[in-house]
């Protein structure tokens, strides 16, 4: 009974927290135009997508952004993260600190700063804006998926390797970036689920036609009822969700390594009480 | 034993405060096993990693064969290093870690595969190459290390308390291993240690350092027979270390209240001096039999000797003896001229436990 009613309250939940969004993805196969009434299965909003030209440019934006600030965001936010553990530790924890500051920053907040900021430089706004928007605040997120690793590094490692023969950048790359790998790929992908789904600083930092999807659903949920929502919202959900399914099996599987290790570790133990009472008989 | 292979002039290193090294000579010789010995902080392994290019030194040459190499990076000089928790490279395999120098040195495949493959049996790891390094034992895992260091044919092979992390039965048996390739390979060994005993097993020149200062250069035997003054008495071996000894004249010197002949002279009259004798160096007689009397206070076997403790009229005597004693007997003590080694009066700094042994 306990056990069932423990299975229920989780159900609950998943269903108060995925239900509109299920709602969402079954009507965008719905035959009909209507919100409410459910009239056969059609995939013609999808069609449709396809076909709108504006939605396919927009889907060109956001994923051309998604691609190129998540790349630079990653190669900017590790050697941010490998500077900063350089640094002399009041120094690492006041950068530190700071870093986190625009991920907790409502985006409200960060797009208009980064409007402002904008039109100070004299940047026009539209797609280099946007760009440069989302590699802001993709970077931290890098950083903080990259310290992390960098505290478990072997620094000795990057010796050994210049020691062998390798130049210091030879080194770092057969080295250093191979231990902080599963970081880097994480804080990238997350970078990109974020530039992906993001909407409020977008708004803010671009101009002209440049639009992303998000910004597309916005507008045509203004203009009134239109299928097609559905179906880009189906669509950017099941994008976002892949992309965050693949980081936390990533992380799953680095537990589990990591475990594993522990295991070798536990053995090792075990081997050395092993010769101890060897030596003691 | 040839010529000069490295040299190092008046070497120092600050880091902030803290002087690490503070005026260092040494010159070691070509196909000797030397070892830098002292307690944690002393500056051995700051000295090793200024000859390996690990650190620059504010001050001083570093030399290789005569030619100054202070600003030749680390990857340019014809040393290699085992360092002190291997630092394996642990997403690749054990062959590709051994494989690692000669690959950046652009050797064809062929004769890197053969490579690998002499120097794992060399360290006695034939047949590992395909191992995952995380699998592998700390003994083994120390292994692949000099294997990955030797393959490279290094000049200078620089090891930094390689054995440090293994138990004793492992650590017995690499030093063996250890002695066995150094006369193999006929490189180079420069050797960074806290333990006098794997120095004097190990070493043909020991250099005994503290505060960043050598305090004795010399063979195992001369640092264990004559130390030069009370700190490597102390750290090599166990030793009766007699402060308030005064040397009445050339020849003749009181410990604890009674007058000793020896042989040291050159200290002139009534000085106050520091005397050391070796636990072994302690003869007990019948207390009629000499003139210092002490009272046992604690008799422990310790397997190859008995270790008793003899109260002095000033000093607690550490003596090894073959033969038992009883507690509470009063005993003779005597020492032979010979095994009374008379130093300068220096006020001793003994490192607490804790920094005397390193982890």
């Amino acid at each position: 009974m306990k056990k069932l009613l423990k299975k229920l309250y989780i159900f609950l939940i998943l269903l108060f927290l995925y239900a509109p969004i299920i709602v969402l993805i079954v009507y965008s196969f719905n035959a009909s135009k209507s919100r409410a009434v459910w009239q056969g299965f059609s995939l013609t909003w999808y069609q449709q997508l396809f076909t709108d030209s504006k939605i396919l440019s927009a889907l060109e934006t956001t994923f051309l952004i998604a691609l190129i600030a998540s790349v630079v965001a990653t190669v900017l936010g590790t050697f941010a993260a490998m500077g900063m553990m350089k640094m002399k530790k009041k120094t690492f924890e006041t950068v530190r600190t700071i870093t986190y500051i625009p991920v907790l920053n409502p985006d409200i907040v960060t797009g208009v700063s980064l409007m402002m900021l904008f039109a100070f430089i004299g940047i026009e706004l539209g797609f280099v804006s946007m760009l440069l928007a989302h590699i802001t605040f993709c970077t931290p997120y890098v950083i903080i998926s990259v310290l992390p690793k960098l505290y478990q590094l072997d620094m000795s490692v990057y010796e050994a390797a210049q020691d062998l023969g390798a130049k210091p950048f030879y080194a770092l790359r057969k080295t250093i970036i191979p231990q902080l790998m599963p970081g880097i790929v994480t804080g990238f992908l997350l970078s990109f689920t974020l530039s992906v789904d993001d909407f409020v600083i977008s708004y803010f930092t671009t101009g002209g036609h440049v639009e992303n999807l998000s910004m597309i659903v916005f507008s045509m949920a203004r203009k009134g009822v239109n299928p097609k929502i559905n179906a880009v919202s189906a669509l950017l959900f099941v994008t976002v969700m892949i992309l965050l399914l693949i980081v936390n099996k990533r992380e799953l599987s680095s537990k589990k390594h990591a475990a594993k290790n522990k295991d070798t570790l536990l053995n090792r133990e075990k081997q050395i009480i092993k010769y101890r009472r060897n030596e003691g008989k | 034993m040839g010529k000069k292979i490295i040299e190092l002039k008046n070497i120092y290193k600050r880091f902030g405060d803290f002087t690490a090294i503070d005026g260092i000579n040494l010159y070691i010789n070509e196909g000797e096993f030397l070892t830098l010995l002292g307690p944690s902080g002393c500056g051995k392994t700051t000295t090793l990693r200024i000859i390996g290019g690990f650190e620059q030194p504010d001050e001083g040459d570093v030399l290789f064969e005569g030619v100054r190499i202070n600003d030749v990076p680390a990857h340019k000089r014809p040393l290699n290093t085992v360092f002190q928790k291997y630092a394996l490279f642990p997403h690749l395999t054990v062959g590709e870690n051994v494989a690692f120098g000669p690959t950046i040195r652009k050797i064809s495949p062929d004769i890197i595969q053969k490579d690998v493959k002499k120097y794992l049996e060399i360290v006695n790891l034939e047949g590992y190459e395909d191992r995952d390094v995380s699998t592998l034992s700390g003994g083994q895992q120390q292994r692949v290390a000099i294997a990955r260091a030797l393959i490279n044919k290094p000049r200078v092979l620089l090891l930094d308390e390689p054995l440090g992390a293994l138990d004793l039965k492992l650590r017995k048996d690499m030093q063996d291993e250890l002695k066995t390739m150094h006369k193999d390979v006929g490189i180079t060994f420069v050797y960074v240690t806290h333990d006098q005993e794997e120095a004097l097993t190990l070493s043909d020149t020991v250099v005994v350092m503290n505060n960043g200062r050598i305090l004795q250069i010399g063979t195992p035997v001369d640092i264990y027979n004559e130390p030069n003054n009370a700190f490597v008495a102390y750290f090599i071996g166990e030793s009766n270390i007699i402060h308030n000894s005064i040397m009445v004249k050339d020849k003749l010197v009181n410990i604890d209240g009674v007058d000793f002949n020896c042989v040291d002279t050159g200290f002139g009259q009534n000085t106050p001096v520091d005397v050391v004798v070796r636990p072994e160096d302690v003869v007990l007689v019948p207390a009629d039999k000499a003139d210092l009397k002490g009272i046992v206070t604690l008799v422990t076997f310790k397997g190859v000797h008995y270790e008793i403790w003899v109260e002095g009229p000033t000093f607690e005597w550490k003596v090894h003896s073959t033969l038992p004693q009883t507690v509470g007997d009063e005993l003779g003590i005597t020492v032979d001229p010979y095994n009374i080694h008379v130093m300068k009066h220096e006020p001793l700094e003994i490192p607490s436990e804790e920094t005397a042994v390193e982890v």
